[in-house]
């Protein structure tokens, strides 16, 4: 096994051990979805003329929302880390210098795999169904924990320049949830401004969004599914040698 | 006679207008303890981290263990230990999945790792402790847990950054003791320190650092002499006294304190001699003392003030 991921293994267990000793951690990521989930449906969903069942056009754009977010696990692990000179632990053992993120960001692939199937689950629930193919809805959660995987770099990278748990987070909801409701994730964008639709077309998390419902309950594609997975593929592609880069340079406070 | 085990020129680095180091060159042989001693803000801790890979200097070089600090980096870092001031452990994770952990990070393979981990917790009195999560330890303990830490790849040379700042006056002495277990296996250390009684103790030379140069290097004897060596002092029931007392003792004052009937005489004079002379001559005391330079002595001598007055601002 190359040594960069058999490190990246060692350090994925380290995250993994620790979500399981603070499930408190897990349960707190599980309640916003279900609660969004919850508020949009019985709140809204009324009001929201979608042209088709709400549910099912909710529940892939929370989904996608939801797992932009599980990458914040990723920057405020780090700045815990860098805190209490684990880092610097690490990076003075000869280890791989990209394991440590690499290691962190899968462990975010595991608890979002987990965030998915709540959601899915609590969708159930209010009355989404699935009404595509096996293998499609396979490829739209694998193309989901890829966009999520994007994110988790994204946060890594933002964890590597706080100094607060707290800042981190903040930069995160801030900047990313504007983002995702400027977008197809909870009305349809016809009805916006007009900048704000120009906005909303182009944003990535509508071309995940419709690539997700195409996936799942079978609205039209456009070019969204080949899209979403091309920006996830360059969002990894940008940021994952930028966090490692600035990972190299890093000091503890 | 082997190359030294820590080598180090001209090391400079700054901090966008903050010379951290201005030219600081160390040395230590191997197996030996090197302290560094110094206040916060002094530079030491910037020291560790060129000579441990985590900061690349400005200017100088630096070898360690025989391998450059630079060019040699990632095949130094598996030849090194590093402990900090921190405690630098997973607080989530067990004693023995700490250990585990950077055992296999050192690449030292599943089964060495194990039993590397198993035995320093033995070692380092953490048995008991070993399936408690990290964040239940004391401090001291959580110390123990990251000199072991440091020690799990067998590194033939160890940095330890302030290991006991910090620590209650057992858990210092505690950790002293396996610092120097380490040693008496021919583990090299650097030490950093404040702590004047700690350098005395644990190193065999010492480089007093200050605003990011060593002002002074040596054993702790050399340094000490350096500034005087032994001292008499005699406290005198009657400061009338003085004058008979210093013409008894061979004429030379050191110091005599205007309020305070105490005369101190440089060199080496017996206990027993002193106090025939003091008697041939009618002084009556009330203490005598040979009274040898601290480390303190040495930093005020150098520094013109005390170790502890300095500001917290370590770069």
């Amino acid at each position: 096994m190359p040594e960069m991921v058999a490190d990246a293994l060692v350090i994925l267990k380290r995250n993994l051990i620790k979500f399981r000793r603070q499930p408190e951690m897990l349960i707190g990521y599980t309640i916003q979805p279900i609660m969004f989930v919850l508020l949009f449906v019985y709140v809204f969903g009324g009001s929201i003329d979608t042209g088709m069942d709400y549910e099912d056009f909710l529940i892939p754009g929370i989904i996608v929302q939801n797992i932009t977010f599980g990458g914040a696990l990723t920057a405020v692990g780090l700045v815990e880390d860098l805190n209490k000179g684990l880092i610097d632990r690490f990076r003075s053992l000869p280890m791989a210098r990209s394991a440590v993120l690499a290691g962190r960001t899968l462990a975010d692939v595991v608890v979002n795999l987990f965030g998915v199937i709540i959601v899915i689950l609590v969708g159930y629930v209010v009355g989404f169904r699935f009404s595509t193919s096996v293998p499609e809805v396979l490829y739209g959660i694998l193309l989901l924990l890829l966009f999520g995987y994007a994110f988790s770099w994204i946060f890594a990278l933002v964890g590597l320049y706080s100094t607060s748990a707290e800042s981190a987070q903040q930069i995160g909801f801030t900047v990313i949830f504007p983002i995702t409701f400027i977008s197809s994730a909870f009305v349809p964008i016809q009805n916006m401004p007009a900048p704000l639709e120009a906005f909303a077309e182009v944003n990535p998390f509508t071309l995940a969004v419709d690539a997700m419902r195409h996936l799942f309950v079978g609205t039209p594609a456009g070019d969204s599914v080949w899209q979403a997975t091309l920006w996830s593929v360059g969002l990894v592609a940008v940021f994952a040698p930028l966090a490692v880069m600035k990972y190299r340079k890093v000091s503890a406070r | 006679m082997p190359d030294p085990a820590i080598i180090a020129e001209g090391l400079q680095k700054s901090y966008g207008k903050v010379e951290a180091l201005r030219g600081v060159d160390l040395r230590a042989e191997a197996g030996s303890v090197l302290g560094l001693l110094g206040p916060n803000g002094a530079g030491k801790t910037t020291a560790v981290r060129i000579l441990t890979t985590l900061l690349e200097a400005d200017a100088g070089s630096a070898r360690v263990a025989g391998l450059d600090v630079k060019a040699d980096a990632k095949q130094l870092r598996g030849r090194i230990g590093l402990a900090g001031q921190y405690a630098a452990v997973d607080e989530n994770l067990t004693g023995f999945e700490n250990l585990d952990m950077v055992g296999r990070l050192y690449h030292l393979g599943k089964p060495t790792a194990r039993e590397r981990a198993r035995d320093l917790l033995e070692r380092f009195d953490l048995s008991d402790a070993a399936d408690r999560p990290a964040k239940t330890y004391s401090g001291g303990m959580r110390r123990r847990l990251d000199l072991a830490a440091a020690l799990v790849a067998h590194p033939p040379v160890v940095f330890l950054d302030e290991p006991t700042t910090g620590l209650d006056p057992r858990s210092r002495i505690g950790l002293w003791e396996t610092i120097e277990a380490r040693v008496a296996e021919g583990t090299t250390v650097l030490l950093t320190t404040q702590y004047l009684d700690e350098a005395d103790r644990l190193a065999d030379r010492i480089a007093v650092i200050d605003h990011g140069t060593v002002i002074a290097e040596g054993t702790s004897d050399e340094l000490k002499s350096q500034i005087g060596g032994e001292r008499l002092e005699v406290k005198l029931r009657d400061t009338a006294d003085e004058e008979k007392a210093i013409r008894a003792l061979g004429g030379i004052c050191d110091d005599v304190h205007a309020e305070f009937p105490l005369v101190t005489v440089p060199g080496h004079i017996p206990v027993a001699d002193a106090v025939r002379a003091l008697d041939d001559a009618g002084v009556a005391i009330d203490d005598i003392a040979v009274r040898r330079p601290t480390l303190d002595d040495v930093f005020l001598t150098l520094t013109g003030r005390p170790a502890e007055e300095v500001e917290d601002s370590d770069a």
